[in-house]
């Protein structure tokens, strides 16, 4: 496989999970914002924008950090390199340049959510529900699209890509969750405390899988437990670092080559399954995430060296 | 690490970005139709001056269809109009949904366009299409055994065929390949010869291509859209398949592979990449195929051996299928300032060790200056009369030509055989009488610089224009395959059709479109 090739999937394999996650953060959010027993308001906005560190760059609009405002910027800003439009129009020109490794359903399924996208200059009706909504849609046929691609590298590629980028997404997740939303005096295990993790599950489709897991109702170091070491969760860190592991050896086996991204791999899911939820909280959640993420940067230009992506 | 770092690095990871408002087919879709701007000038004047052939009902208005296409005719009638456009319509969506789209300069609100497509088919009969397949192997055959003589022993120059002048000072000739034997002596590997059509018996070759010609993305596509849209059609007539193209094109790719390739050669196609207005094509037909698309900084020459850039490092490339021109192709040997070409390439393909498609100096074979002389060039190596004619050409070089030219300028078409795009034409029947003294004095000046052609009436085949159905003008390119193996093709072509009323110009911009093209391959039952 053509190196450039496979630089392009891996990267249409992250800007689509990226964009599914800030679709599902901005679902989240709204329905923190309208659906809570006690609104979060404006702070569950605030706190969507740290998710995905665009604080910053939402501050150079100068307007306050509101539904109205931060929704269609999340959603649909061409100047924001993190909004969904940006996301979906990176996948699709990377999708672009390997139409050849793609099946015919994966690049329309690529191309189909960004004619779903593309065709808003604003969000329609006042909601971004019903937007978000089709996108899912488009985001599950492509996924459905890749499922039944064949098993070669290309399909790898574009799975190593996703899994990188889940892991990221989920640390931030947890990580602005933890340290930024709760509001000074608020209890820990309080009715916003109860709210805000209900919400951080909301935004990775896992109310019931954590439910079915735990039988014991909401619980900080349960959700900890839940979001980072249950494998049995497709977007808990430990899944998505042994979906990384399993899909460098797939590629390593095709290519008959092992390089230090598979160590890197290796050596992380290894130490991932000797911690303890724990140890995760003893020794500090955020050093945790932080240490993770740094990890998680690392491999990712381990291999793009690994496969001479540039 | 810190979150602002991080936030740095989520911003600067954009390896390829890209304006979603690129130019995918626009500008090839230009390129196909430039040769058509100067044909359509020339065909305008013979729309005027003689009776349209229409290929549904022939030169009759009494809306009588022509034997054999009866059912297409019913259907017309049959299928109300706001069916028809509703069809067409989901034709648009489909191709959109595809991304088969081509781009409008300076018109951003909807800058990706489709490119129109005319659900009414153009149909060929079993025995037109026996005709022309003959006509257009026999031509392909004489146009690669020009190539071999004109870059080796040139017997037909010894033979006093053609002026020398006329190859030897042709900016297309490439005397620096001299000598050059590609692998099995193949250079035009794959051509598209543009045809018109005057009469139920009567086409004619417009054009040679050689190069690297496209639309076949097109032939291919607008049939998957007819067998969605309009299946009925399909029960109606027995229509030949066309989708075998991307087996025949890979078949003959590695027939043509160099002798020193593996079993199973490795061929790619290079593509200029995704700016590039055929970019579309380039993909799907790599895709059907089933073989990587490169792009320059994807291949490298080392060892006068070509290679490609893999994630297990370099792999040896047989067989490569370019759609990039002659002048960009290795920076080494022609425009040093290429950043589309491989350096080396043409070292690589002197050595024997790859193979080029098509081979580089194939220009010269469908030149204009050359055109003229195709009927002696098929005689000259294949031995037989040339099965499908030229348009009527006289070379004002010769002193008879030039004195019928001079008598008839009212009546003639004259070209500069060295301009392009319409420059230094004369359009007899519309010109006025200051032109054509112009024209008169600069013939008896430099008489070997021009040619002249009488006018054509180009067929026409009934097209949704609106709410009504009405004869457009159309042209047809077929692709032809040559390999050790012998000639091939798929029945079918591109048909192109101008969309605007009494117009020639088929180009996009211009309201320009396709149709498929119908090869029937036995009279429908009923």
């Amino acid at each position: 496989m053509l190196s450039r090739t496979a630089a392009a999937l891996y990267w249409m394999g992250r800007y689509v999970e990226r964009a599914d996650f800030t679709a599902r953060l901005i679902e989240a959010t709204v329905r923190l914002d309208a659906l809570s027993s006690r609104p979060a308001g404006d702070a569950a906005w605030a706190s969507a924008l740290n998710v995905i560190e665009a604080t910053e760059a939402f501050a150079l609009l100068g307007q306050p950090q509101q539904r109205q405002h931060v929704e269609p910027f999340l959603l649909l800003s061409t100047d924001h390199p993190g909004s969904i439009l940006r996301c979906l129009e990176a996948a699709r020109s990377n999708a672009r340049v390997v139409r050849t490794a793609l099946s015919r359903e994966a690049w329309s399924a690529i191309n189909q959510a960004w004619l779903t996208i593309s065709a808003h200059k604003t969000i329609p009706d006042n909601t971004s529900l019903a937007l978000i909504a089709r996108l899912q849609v488009d985001v599950l046929s492509f996924t459905g699209a890749i499922a039944r691609m064949l098993f070669h590298p290309s399909l790898m590629f574009i799975h190593l890509g996703a899994a990188v980028e889940r892991a990221d997404n989920t640390a931030r997740l947890l990580e602005v969750k933890y340290h930024i939303l709760l509001p000074e005096g608020e209890r820990v295990g309080g009715a916003i405390d109860r709210d805000q993790w209900t919400t951080i599950l909301q935004t990775v489709s896992a109310v019931n899988a954590y439910r079915m897991l735990y039988r014991e109702g909401l619980n900080v170091t349960n959700v900890i437990e839940f979001l980072t070491l249950r494998a049995e969760f497709p977007r808990s860190l430990v899944a998505c670092v042994g979906e990384v592991e399993r899909q460098l050896r797939n590629i390593a086996q095709v290519t008959d080559y092992f390089g230090q991204a598979d160590s890197l791999a290796m050596t992380r899911h290894a130490n991932f399954k000797r911690t303890s939820v724990g140890q995760i909280v003893g020794e500090g959640l955020h050093e945790y995430l932080e240490d993770f993420l740094a990890q998680n940067a690392m491999l990712d230009e381990a291999i793009g060296r690994q496969f001479r992506f540039v | 690490m810190s979150p602002s770092r991080l936030s740095n690095r989520r911003r600067a990871i954009v390896p390829i970005t890209v304006d979603a408002r690129d130019t995918p087919l626009f500008r090839a879709w230009a390129d196909l139709q430039i040769a058509l701007v100067q044909r359509n000038k020339l065909a305008q004047t013979f729309a005027m001056t003689s009776r349209v052939f229409d290929e549904l009902y022939g030169e009759n208005d009494q809306k009588q269809p022509r034997a054999q296409l009866e059912a297409l005719a019913d259907w017309l009638a049959h299928s109300s109009s706001t069916e028809l456009a509703r069809r067409h319509i989901a034709a648009e969506n489909a191709f959109r949904q595809l991304g088969i789209t081509f781009a409008v300069y300076g018109d951003d609100a909807a800058s990706e366009r489709i490119i129109p497509f005319d659900i009414v088919p153009r149909v060929f009969l079993p025995d037109e299409w026996r005709k022309l397949e003959a006509g257009l192997t026999q031509r392909t055959t004489a146009i690669n055994a020009f190539l071999c003589d004109i870059y080796g022993t040139q017997r037909i120059l010894s033979a006093g065929l053609i002026p020398p002048d006329l190859i030897l000072n042709n900016p297309q000739y490439r005397a620096e390949l001299v000598g050059v034997r590609p692998p099995h002596d193949i250079w035009a590997h794959i051509a598209g010869i543009d045809l018109v059509r005057t009469s139920a018996d009567d086409f004619w070759v417009l054009e040679d291509n050689v190069r690297t010609p496209s639309g076949v993305s097109y032939m291919l596509e607008n049939r998957e859209a007819m067998i969605r849209l309009c299946p009925e059609l399909f029960r109606s007539f027995r229509v030949a398949a066309v989708d075998s193209y991307p087996d025949l094109l890979h078949d003959m790719m590695r027939r043509c592979a160099p002798a020193s390739a593996r079993a199973e050669p490795v061929c790619v196609i290079l593509t200029p990449g995704q700016y590039n207005s055929a970019y579309y094509e380039h993909s799907f037909l790599a895709d059907r195929i089933g073989i990587e698309l490169v792009e320059a900084a994807d291949l490298v020459v080392e060892n006068d051996r070509l290679w490609m850039r893999t994630i297990t490092g370099l792999l040896r490339v047989d067989v490569v299928y370019r759609r990039i021109d002659d002048d960009y192709l290795d920076p080494e040997v022609f425009r040093p300032d290429s950043m589309l070409g491989v350096p080396g390439l043409m070292r690589a393909w002197r050595a024997g060790n790859v193979t080029i498609v098509n081979a580089p100096g194939t220009g010269i074979a469908d030149d204009k200056a050359i055109y003229s002389y195709m009927p002696e060039i098929v005689r000259f190596y294949t031995g037989s009369e040339s099965l499908l004619p030229i348009v009527q050409t006289w070379r004002c070089r010769e002193p008879e030509a030039l004195a019928y030219v001079l008598g008839h300028l009212d009546e003639l078409v004259v070209k500069l055989v060295d301009g392009s795009g319409g420059y230094g034409m004369l359009i007899g029947p519309t010109a006025t009488e200051a032109e054509r003294a112009a024209f008169r004095t600069a013939l008896l000046a430099q008489p070997e610089r021009y040619i002249a052609q009488p006018t054509l009436a180009l067929s026409t085949v009934p097209t949704i224009a609106g709410a009504a159905v009405e004869p457009r003008h159309v042209d047809f390119r077929p692709f032809v395959l040559s390999s050790p193996d012998g000639v091939k093709m798929v029945p079918g072509g591109l048909t192109r059709v101008a969309l605007k009323q009494g117009s020639l110009v088929v180009n996009s911009s211009q309201g320009g479109g396709t149709k498929d093209s119908f090869v029937l391959t036995e009279v429908a039952p009923g």
